[in-house]
């Protein structure tokens, strides 16, 4: 087993821009569960929103990259209130069955060979990356050292990854840190409470479900950003995957969605190196490569429970403000 | 019968002077007498015009109610014909588990929207008008079950409370400059509030770690952020231990001296006796009376709702169980050795009979 | 009345009990009640004073942090429900306390689902008390008032042939007139045999038919003695039977 490759591999996930995707994502999810109590099961429908609205618009319009950053948003943004209208008003765990419905529905109109035209259908979409490249500053080259060394585009992408997640990072941090933070919290714990203070819930609601719904989608971007949008990526499953980078860093934290997506990440990668590297070292002999690839799922899904059930607060979480059992 | 409300009139401040008669009330009859003993404060009258009834007129009143009804499957919880709330004063809503009291309180606060009916409040129909804009207009609630947000400490619980926030709009909350000072305004001024409240020293204390009774309180008193003109507290006494009660009807009472009106659902009737200037009961979801405590509680139908309807049986003697010489003293043992438990029953079944048809 | 002798085990034995919903906070501080085979017990007092969570505790809906509940000598002290059911204990609550969706008839047949028994019979025992109900018994329990649903939980209880029948304010919500009835009712009841244990607001009426009386404030017993010692206690009718009409 080579281990200097193994762990080289799983550094430079560090940086990678499905980690700053993942963070990005759970910090939406953050603003919806962790900060506004809203039991979002469809963030994996946001993120498509933004990829798809990345891609077509630059392909099928002939938008700039950036026209198409603000067009995923903004897709993100109409799903968010089309979404929230009727469902808000319902009880929580009404909102988590619409809101996966709502997911698949946007996976399936991604899929259908209805619309292939414009999205790909089955195949999905690639190619769009002339704009952004031809954007580049960064002289061509490699740079960087250790594991950490990506040419130029690479390090474009991760670049704007990076400066994308610090701007939310910042608008959430300061948003929570404000009278309108804390009205959120308050609805978070009691509705009617803050109701009869004169607080039009409803409004709060809706906002913070625009607002987690538009950072998730630059998520999305962010993550189809260096490669392709395949739909295939955007299933219930990648909702479940968030949620568990989210709880393991903590819900209802600003740095929680980023130290929790790291780890996920890391580990991620670090597992999808071993296992098949132990199978062929006949450490697990019982399976083939491609299903110590596989196993990593499962352990998320582990993980998820006993997180859930053990530490719902994660790393950095108050256990008083988040738990499951009331 | 109803009042022109909409007329603007000084608000009625208390009067000590014990006439009965109606009065047009002025700022300058304010001979408020402040005693060494907190509580014992005077009570304010002359707040109705003609016969204390239900749905009687007042002579300023800050609600006028009219026809609410509200029904849950065929059960009716509220049939108010008219009800008026006195400006300025101190109103208990009391009557027997099940009468409506609450239910009508989610009504007129907008937590609940009736079958038919309007009110209004100082001039303004609030009909139709959601619970959050309600409280904005200058009523503000308590709740039964306090609400007092245990996740947010008790200062922030207290800020919330205030009105007009600009930190509370979703892009002006993203520029502190904006919002800064108003916001070290508010906390000064729950700072305030929470010292007459004896609750300063937990500012930073989460809510949550705060007894019942002083959770009350911290519900009480950020409900005083917004400046209302009407409070009402639903059931402000329920579950506080004695040693608080005391503490939570001086507050009331400095409610009305600083010109608020309050509304107030108890079931303490020490408690109503005490600070209360008129009574409205309720039972079954119609009032059945109204008028000042002490002569409220002598009012037959008021017994009739609480004690239920024959005052003068002992029903241990009724059944049997007990002879007459045992009877409680406060029934008519020979009346009750004459009626028939069977009749009684019969009773209960024939209203039972009328009431599903 | 009673028929107690010093010897007879209590049907019911709750000794000083401490108990709370949350924890650290306490509503229960020291409880005690005895119900001797046949006696009729009524427990009043102030809102908040821990009355119905005493039926609670003898139910294991609330966390019984010291003392014990005993059920004819047996500690049932925290034991599930469907545990005391199988023992006797017929709990009465104030709300939620039918089936909507079932018919009168199906709810009272829930009765014995953890104690069956001859159902004929039981079905006579109860619709001899509650005439009423014996006409109705394919109406839908959802359709049914909050006084009649009172009405249908006490006979579901009855089914079983409790060892002891709780009920947690059987009055409430009924109109004064039907209040009486309830009272009666509950009387008849408990002159057939079965022991009982009321938690009241109609502190006056409650008096007046039970054996024994328990007032309770701020989860202690403040007084304790017979129903007619009670009434008759001017502290009592003072604080807790309130002066109105007297």
């Amino acid at each position: 087993m080579d281990w200097l490759q193994i762990f080289s591999n799983s550094a430079s996930s560090i940086l990678s821009p499905a980690t700053m995707a993942y963070a990005l994502a759970a910090l939406g999810l953050a603003v919806h569960f962790g900060f506004a109590g809203l039991l979002n099961m469809g963030i994996a429908g946001f993120m498509a929103l933004g990829a798809y609205g990345y891609a077509i618009s630059i392909l099928t319009f002939g938008f700039p990259w950036w026209g198409g950053v603000l067009v995923g948003m903004g897709a993100a943004a109409v799903f968010a209130l089309i979404l929230g209208i009727p469902t808000l008003r319902l009880r929580g765990d009404y909102l988590a069955i619409v809101t996966i419905a709502a997911a698949e529905v946007v996976r399936l109109l991604f899929l259908t060979t209805a619309f292939d035209p414009v999205t790909g259908s089955a195949d999905g979409l690639s190619g769009y990356h002339t704009s952004f490249r031809a954007s580049n500053p960064i002289p061509a080259g490699t740079y960087g050292f250790g594991p950490w060394t990506f040419n130029a585009v690479d390090w474009w992408v991760r670049i704007l990854g990076i400066v994308a997640l610090a701007l939310a990072v910042l608008v959430v941090w300061r948003l929570m840190a404000s009278p309108w933070g804390r009205v959120l919290k308050g609805i978070r714990e009691d509705e009617d409470a803050v109701r009869s203070l004169g607080k039009n819930v409803f409004q709060y609601k809706m906002q913070a479900l625009v607002l987690g719904g538009v950072i998730a989608a630059v998520g999305g971007i962010v993550y189809a950003l260096p490669s392709a949008v395949s739909p295939g990526v955007y299933v219930t499953s990648l909702t479940f995957f968030v949620y568990t980078a989210l709880l393991l860093g903590g819900a209802a934290t600003v740095f929680g969605p980023l130290i929790g997506s790291l780890i996920f990440w890391v580990l991620q990668t670090l597992l999808s190196n071993v296992l098949p590297a132990m199978v062929a070292a006949g450490v697990l002999p019982f399976m083939s490569q491609i299903q110590a690839s596989t196993l990593r799922f499962i352990l998320v899904g582990i993980a998820l429970m006993l997180l859930v059930i053990f530490r719902p607060q994660g790393i950095l979480g108050n256990k008083k403000e988040l738990t499951f059992v009331k | 019968m109803s009042n022109n409300s909409s007329a603007r009139r000084p608000k009625s401040k208390a009067t000590t002077t014990a006439s009965q008669e109606p009065k047009a009330p002025s700022a300058a009859d304010d001979t408020h007498v402040m005693p060494s003993k907190p509580v014992e404060r005077a009570k304010s009258t002359g707040l109705h015009i003609g016969e204390a009834a239900p749905g009687v007129a007042k002579v300023d009143p800050i609600i006028v109610a009219d026809g609410i009804r509200r029904t849950f499957g065929g059960l009716t919880a509220v049939d108010v014909e008219h009800l008026e709330i006195p400006r300025g004063a101190i109103t208990a809503l009391i009557g027997p588990n099940g009468a409506g009291k609450t239910t009508l309180f989610n009504l007129l606060t907008g937590f609940d929207k009736p079958d038919a009916g309007t009110w209004i409040f100082d001039g303004t129909s609030l009909s139709g008008v959601p619970a959050f804009k309600v409280s904005r207009m200058g009523q503000v609630r308590t709740f039964q079950l306090t609400k007092a947000l245990g996740l947010l400490t008790v200062v922030e619980n207290m800020k919330l409370g205030a009105k007009g926030q600009k930190g509370e709009s979703f892009w002006q909350s993203l520029i502190p400059g904006i919002w800064r000072k108003q916001d070290e305004e508010i906390e000064e001024r729950a700072m305030e509030l929470l010292a007459k409240f004896k609750l300063d020293a937990k500012a930073d204390d989460f809510a949550a770690s705060l007894s019942g009774g002083q959770r009350k309180l911290l519900e009480m008193a950020r409900a005083l952020m917004s400046q209302p003109q009407l409070v009402m507290l639903d059931e402000p006494m329920a579950g506080v231990n004695p040693a608080l009660t005391q503490s939570l009807l001086d507050k009331i009472l400095d409610l009305k001296q600083e010109g608020m009106t309050v509304l107030f659902v108890e079931h303490d009737m020490h408690m109503v006796r005490h600070i209360a200037d008129w009574v409205v009961v309720m039972a079954e979801g119609r009032v059945v009376a109204e008028g000042d405590p002490h002569t409220v509680m002598r009012d037959p139908a008021v017994i009739d709702a609480y004690l239920g309807a024959h005052q003068e049986l002992d029903l241990g003697v009724v059944t049997g169980r007990y002879s007459a010489d045992a009877a409680d003293s406060t029934t008519d043992a020979a009346a009750s050795t004459k009626v028939k438990a069977s009749d009684l029953e019969a009773a209960g079944m024939a209203e039972l009979e009328d009431t599903s048809k | 009345m009673s028929a107690a002798t010093a010897t007879s085990t209590p049907v019911v034995h709750i000794d000083n009990i401490v108990a709370g919903y949350l924890p650290g906070v306490n509503i229960l501080n020291g409880c005690s009640l005895v119900a001797e085979q046949g006696e009729l017990i009524g427990i009043i007092g102030p809102n908040g004073a821990g009355k119905s969570t005493l039926l609670k505790a003898i139910f294991g809906q609330v966390n019984v942090r010291s003392g014990s509940v005993m059920l004819e000598g047996e500690d049932i002290t925290g034991l599930r429900a469907n545990k005391l059911v199988a023992r006797g204990v017929g709990m009465v609550p104030q709300n939620n306390n039918v089936f909507p969706s079932l018919t009168i008839e199906e709810n009272l047949q829930m009765g014995l689902y953890q104690r069956p028994g001859a159902y004929k019979e039981r079905l006579e025992f109860v619709t001899g008390i509650f005439a009423e109900l014996g006409k109705r018994l394919k109406q839908r329990a959802g359709s049914l008032s909050g006084g009649e649903r009172q009405m249908v939980a006490m006979s579901r209880a009855l089914m079983m042939n409790p060892k002891v029948l709780l009920l947690d304010e059987p009055s409430a919500g009924l109109s004064p007139v039907r209040q009486d009835e309830a009272f009666i009712r509950v009387s008849e009841i408990n002159k057939a045999g079965v022991t009982t244990i009321m938690v009241e607001q109609n502190a006056r009426r409650c008096l007046q038919i039970c054996d024994r009386g328990y007032v309770l404030d701020q989860g202690r017993d403040a007084y304790t003695g017979t129903g007619r010692e009670l009434l008759g206690d001017p502290k009592v009718t003072e604080l807790y039977l309130g002066t109105l009409g007297t």
